[in-house]
């Protein structure tokens, strides 16, 4: 699939080292306008790393990197008046209510008093939090914080918005809601650029994703590309008796068994023409199959052929 | 808009928050009060009389040495109000710098400015109110003062220089700590060169060192200033000595924080 819209995001080589530890090795990186691309990978991977390069915070030691056309180092004021960024630790005002926030916001993007106002109260409402606005945002759950953080970011209309963990520690609830609206968003033409270290999260939003590991590129694609390639769809078929697992597999042909727990392994497409063949394989054969249930690679799947070890291990946070 | 218009809107939204997070958290400003209050009190009604007897000269119409040692020890206990507010000053920085919202501020397309120029002003704006708070104090407990309103919009304006000097300093300290717990202790050193200057008793009285160390430190220059203005005693030089500490201070301070703020990353 090939895109020909602009590039929102392009990064060419970037290469970062904090002291003797090398954060990013020779990372490149390109982001279609008008898309969400996911950038995954374990704590410690250097993904916020990328996000603070990209949006200006830090410089790279090496490579170059442009946003919506502007370079990141030249033309950082460029850069700044695109962006939005909502960072993985709250970028709030505890000490203001949540109006008082977003109307800060308002100010510092030079909307004017009206616009302002009208603005601040369209994203109270449709990030749900109209009801709490008058409150302190010290009283704010996870989730309202959350969510008052990327409508913060949402005041000035930026076209190109960094997400760095934005659902990291929220309840499901919360995480569907802030689905919603990051595909909300790129309905509306906003790039977005994410990391997460939830397989299902890029899975559910990104078009492409880009799997970061000891700060380098290790596989890149769209969900279904890299889950392409790698094996690992079949079906298992459960048995009540030994014998039943023996012929069957004598029968098919294919597969691994086990004895023990006796299952069968078939390697499948996933299509639902194959999977009645076997069925009616087996049936024909009369032999008694107690359970089927068909895996399909993940992107954890993904995740563990492209870095020998699973997402969910610990490292160093950076 | 051009730069400095976009610099003072972005400085004068900035300023709001700010000062509006003081009111939302006034225990912090309250307790940077009460301490040169407390102050007063204590030199005043505790240590006064036989102070002000040491002092040996009976100031500006008052009865008792304790009335007299009052009006000497004012100008020292507005330094000292100064020297706590500006305390606060370093934390509220500190704070912002070790929260996530200034990578906020900084990716945003804000005047370059504004962030220090809103804290700075914030700061003057809290002092002021500090140095009306305590004078009120003073009054109320018989200070008496000679100077014309000529003379009293000096001696604030002297105040208020001084103060702008010493917030440079304080944003310096706040940019340079790693934590808010560091940027509170940081510049208790302020605070006591309050006491090894001439604010509560004079420099000639100390002992050698410390004598010479009090007679050149600027809270000196500075404190004498303040005394001549308000109570009438002679100012000789001092007041070219406290304008131009307050002024090297300022400069070279406000050059260490904006270098800070360039190149420290947050976090």
């Amino acid at each position: 699939m090939t895109d020909a819209r602009q590039p929102a995001i392009i990064a060419m080589g970037l290469c970062k080292s904090f002291g003797e530890v090398k954060v990013l090795v020779d990372v490149d990186l390109s982001v279609p306008e008008g898309t969400v691309f996911a950038l995954l990978g374990p704590n410690g991977a250097g993904k916020t790393t990328v996000v603070r390069i990209l949006s200006t915070l830090i410089s790279a030691d090496a490579g170059t990197a442009s946003v919506a056309g502007h370079d990141v180092v030249r033309d950082s004021d460029g850069v700044r008046t695109t962006i939005g960024v909502t960072g993985q630790f709250s970028a709030l005002d505890e000490l203001l209510t949540g109006e008082e926030n977003l109307r800060l916001m308002a100010d510092l993007n030079h909307l004017g008093p009206a616009a302002g106002r009208s603005r601040v109260s369209e994203l109270l409402d449709r990030f749900e939090l109209a009801e709490a606005a008058r409150r302190p945002v010290a009283t704010y759950s996870g989730g309202m914080k959350r969510r008052l953080d990327l409508a913060m970011t949402l005041v000035g209309t930026p076209t190109v918005i960094f997400l760095d963990e934005p659902t990291t520690g929220l309840d499901p609830r919360s995480r569907r809601m802030m689905w919603t609206i990051i595909r909300d968003l790129v309905a509306g033409g906003v790039t977005i650029f994410l990391t997460t270290q939830y397989l299902e999260e890029a899975n559910q939003l990104a078009q492409r994703v880009a799997v970061l590991d000891q700060g380098k590129l290790v596989a890149e694609g769209s969900p279904d590309e890299l889950k392409r390639r790698i094996p690992g769809a079949h079906v298992q078929l459960q048995f009540a008796q030994p014998q039943d697992l023996e012929s069957a597999a004598r029968l098919l042909g294919t597969g691994s068994q086990d004895s023990a727990r006796l299952t069968l392994h078939i390697p499948t497409s996933g299509e639902v023409s194959s999977l009645r063949r076997l069925l009616d394989q087996i049936d024909d054969a009369r032999i008694v199959a107690s359970q089927v249930s068909i895996h399909t690679p993940d992107l954890d799947d993904v995740f563990f052929a492209v870095t020998g070890h699973s997402a969910s291990k610990d490292g160093a946070s950076t | 808009m051009t730069t400095l218009a976009l610099t003072a809107t972005d400085s004068a939204t900035l300023l709001r928050r700010n000062l509006r997070r003081l009111i939302r958290y006034p225990s912090m400003t309250v307790q940077l009060v009460v301490l040169p209050v407390l102050m007063l009190f204590l030199f005043v009604f505790v240590f006064g009389n036989q102070l002000g007897h040491g002092l040996g000269v009976p100031l500006a119409g008052s009865h008792t040495s304790r009335a007299g040692y009052l009006n000497y020890v004012v100008p020292g206990i507005l330094l000292l109000t100064i020297a706590a507010a500006v305390q606060g000053t370093a934390i509220v920085v500190a704070m912002d710098m070790t929260g996530g919202i200034i990578d906020r501020f900084r990716t945003m397309g804000i005047a370059r400015a504004a962030f220090l120029t809103s804290h700075v002003l914030a700061s003057l704006t809290q002092v002021l109110t500090s140095i009306v708070v305590v004078l009120g104090v003073s009054f109320a407990l018989g200070f008496r003062s000679t100077a014309n309103p000529l003379g009293w919009l000096a001696a604030i304006g002297v105040l208020l220089l001084f103060a702008f000097g010493l917030i440079w300093l304080a944003t310096a300290l706040g940019l340079a700590a790693k934590s808010v717990e560091t940027a509170s202790n940081t510049p208790i050193f302020i605070v006591l060169l309050v006491f090894l200057g001439s604010g509560f008793v004079p420099a000639s009285t100390m002992p050698e060192g410390i004598r010479q160390f009090a007679s050149w430190q600027p809270f000196t220059p500075v404190t004498e200033t303040i005394r001549g203005l308000l109570t009438g005693t002679h100012l000789g030089a001092n007041a070219i000595a406290a304008i131009s500490w307050s002024v090297c201070i300022a400069i070279v301070s406000y050059l260490w924080a904006a270098h800070l703020y360039k190149t420290r990353q947050p976090r």
